[in-house]
């Protein structure tokens, strides 16, 4: 009955747009998830299972886990997510640390060179990063860099232009009488930058953790490059060597693909709209 | 009267440091210190080196042979260099077609829709999947017999008239544009979002109450007050295409003529070890894309300046002239 009622409100012509938008909707959602799902559902089967079923066919069993632990010991993924996680703590807190005490500097001190090294780092943007390769593999070379942590760590943290822009950003909208008024009180200008600006600052952390984050942890072409020692990979690259044993195996390939993509699919879940804002925040860098 | 002196010099830097200006001064020098040594080490020492490098016939180790420009000339002539430009068309072309998708899905999505949460997170999952993973995915989506001839057959294609996705080169190349098309039009999506959500919501309220139609509501409201950052979008993605590497890099390998211009950089540096002729065409490629972004923020300007609203660099300006006014965000 009421529903009778709300149908009469809506016009033939509303009726016909709202179809074209939940079929557009659900048309390009399947397109989106399909290569995704169709992954999932190959990574259950048994190799014979595989050889012989198509791709479309439902895995007779939601609980085969032989080939998840294949990749898992054949990837050496244990060793490769502790390397991908000591990256990542370590390459945020270093690009986070050094992005706000630069974005601080330049902010707050009227200084000869200022607006120099702005445009230096407005520019470092413009220059492609695997082009630069070319030659920053020669320079890791020279610096002995080439194969280890630190090294790899080190060009992750030097390269990050956004979170630079996001947090110039931010200090602008920090008044400075705040500063002034500790510093009145004897605060010297670390107190004020570590104990007053850097709480301040959380929201924007946040959203470069979250930018830097993703980045770091799907980062394959520098690590490819410079951690080459089987010790070394990280979920990235491990998931590289992939090719090479399993061939056209794609039971064992899919599995490998769903370990590395787990992890970001539960940070996504669970902080979806920080994502979000991180994302919207982190693209008004003007 | 020497001892004074030597007293006077150790004292005085410790006072100065304690000083207001000394102060002022470490603390400039020692948080600019290990930005600006990375920013140096691996940016601009590599682009300085890459320009002399450009110069030279070398590897990495061993003898080097100055060859003037013959490495420039060479990129030009090559069939395997400038010519791999020519692909990123195809990737120019995907990035526009999903600069359109985005623009419509997130108008659709920035409105009540049943289930808005979970469409706009299907859309945007793929840009967290690392490229690697991505490169699986779609080799095992297009592989003979598998995903998507699966579901084109299911849809009454014949499996003998369809392609071979990623090794007819009539068509490999969109199939791997595509592939960036899913993995970024999430990300533009949300951005775009963004943006629309930004818009004042009694606007939309006045236009319905003044019976505006959807397609004028969009047209008046929300292009507008999203054409920014839909032209930023435009130009990262045209540099974005002309340096297209992730696709045929982890897809195909750059087999079968898809090998876009910095693959075959990529190949030449680290495989070959033609260390001069790859920094070459590192060179010349951020010449056109430095060359395209200089005319694009012309245009950007041109079309912001011939509005009747205040334009982006009058607005700058202004913000200038008030900082002075008001001493700015920095300290006395």
């Amino acid at each position: 009955m009421s529903n009778r009622k709300r149908r009469k409100h809506y016009s033939v012509k509303q009726c016909i747009i709202s179809f074209l938008k939940y079929f557009s909707l659900i048309f390009i959602t399947f397109w989106m998830l399909l290569p995704i799902v169709s992954c999932v559902i190959t990574a259950f089967k048994s190799t014979q299972e595989y050889n012989q079923t198509s791709v479309a066919t439902l895995p007779k069993n939601w609980f085969y886990i032989e080939n998840f632990v294949t990749a898992w010991t054949k990837g050496n993924m244990g060793r490769a997510f502790l390397n991908s996680m000591i990256i990542l703590v370590f390459v945020l807190m270093g690009s986070i640390l050094i992005g706000t005490m630069l974005a601080y500097i330049l902010n707050r001190f009227k200084f000869l060179g200022n607006g120099l090294i702005r445009n230096l780092f407005l520019f470092a943007a413009l220059i492609p990063g695997v082009a630069v390769q070319v030659t920053v593999f020669s320079i890791m070379t020279s610096l002995n860099l080439v194969n280890t942590l630190v090294g790899y760590m080190i060009l992750l943290m030097g390269t990050d232009v956004i979170s630079i822009y996001v947090f110039l950003q931010f200090f602008e909208n920090i008044s400075v009488s705040l500063d002034e008024s500790a510093i009145v009180d004897g605060a010297s200008y670390y107190t004020v930058f570590f104990r007053i600006l850097l709480p301040l600052l959380k929201p924007a952390i946040v959203t470069c953790m979250i930018l830097k984050g993703v980045s770091t942890y799907n980062e394959y072409y520098m690590a490819n490059l410079y951690l080459q020692s089987e010790k070394l990979k990280v979920v990235s690259s491990s998931l590289y060597t992939f090719t090479g044993p399993f061939g056209n195996q794609y039971n064992f390939i899919c599995a490998g693909v769903i370990i590395t993509v787990l992890p970001a699919l539960i940070v996504f879940i669970t902080c979806q709209n920080k994502i979000y804002n991180g994302l919207t925040q982190g693209a008004v860098k003007g | 009267m020497d001892n004074v002196k030597s007293n006077q010099k150790r004292i005085h830097p410790i006072r100065f440091l304690k000083s207001r200006k000394g102060q002022r001064a470490s603390i400039i020098i020692l948080f600019l210190l290990v930005p600006m040594t990375l920013l140096i080490t691996f940016t601009y020492l590599p682009f300085e080196k890459m320009i002399e490098f450009s110069f030279y016939k070398m590897k990495y180790l061993g003898r080097r042979t100055p060859v003037g420009f013959k490495n420039y000339i060479d990129v030009f002539k090559r069939e395997d260099c400038f010519r791999a430009l020519y692909l990123s068309l195809y990737y120019m072309g995907a990035s526009l077609i999903q600069l359109v998708l985005a623009l419509y899905f997130a108008t659709i999505l920035s409105f009540k829709v049943k289930g808005g949460k979970f469409f706009k997170g299907a859309i945007f999952f793929p840009y967290l999947i690392c490229g690697i993973a991505v490169g699986f995915i779609f080799k095992f989506f297009f592989t003979r017999g598998f995903v998507l001839d699966t579901v084109l057959q299911a849809v009454g294609f014949d499996l003998d008239s369809l392609p071979r996705w990623l090794s007819d080169t009539r068509i490999n190349n969109i199939s791997l544009a595509a592939t960036s098309v899913w993995r970024y039009m999430g990300q533009n999506m949300v951005l775009f979002i963004g943006a629309i959500m930004s818009v004042d919501s009694e606007m939309y309220e006045a236009a319905e109450l003044d019976g505006a139609s959807k397609w004028q509501e969009f047209k008046y409201i929300i292009l507008p007050s999203i054409r920014t950052v839909v032209l930023l979008n435009l130009i990262l993605s045209i540099s974005g295409s002309l340096s297209a590497f992730e696709p045929s890099y982890v897809i195909t390998g750059g087999t079968a003529e898809t090998a876009t211009y910095f693959v075959t950089m990529h190949v030449l540096a680290h495989n070959t070890k033609k260390v001069g002729l790859a920094s070459a065409m590192a060179i010349v490629l951020m010449g056109i894309i430095i060359l395209v972004t200089v005319a694009q923020k012309l245009i950007f300007h041109f079309i912001f300046d011939n509005d009747s609203d205040i334009s982006k660099g009058t607005r700058k300006r202004m913000n200038r002239y008030l900082k002075k006014q008001e001493g700015g965000n920095t300290y006395e």
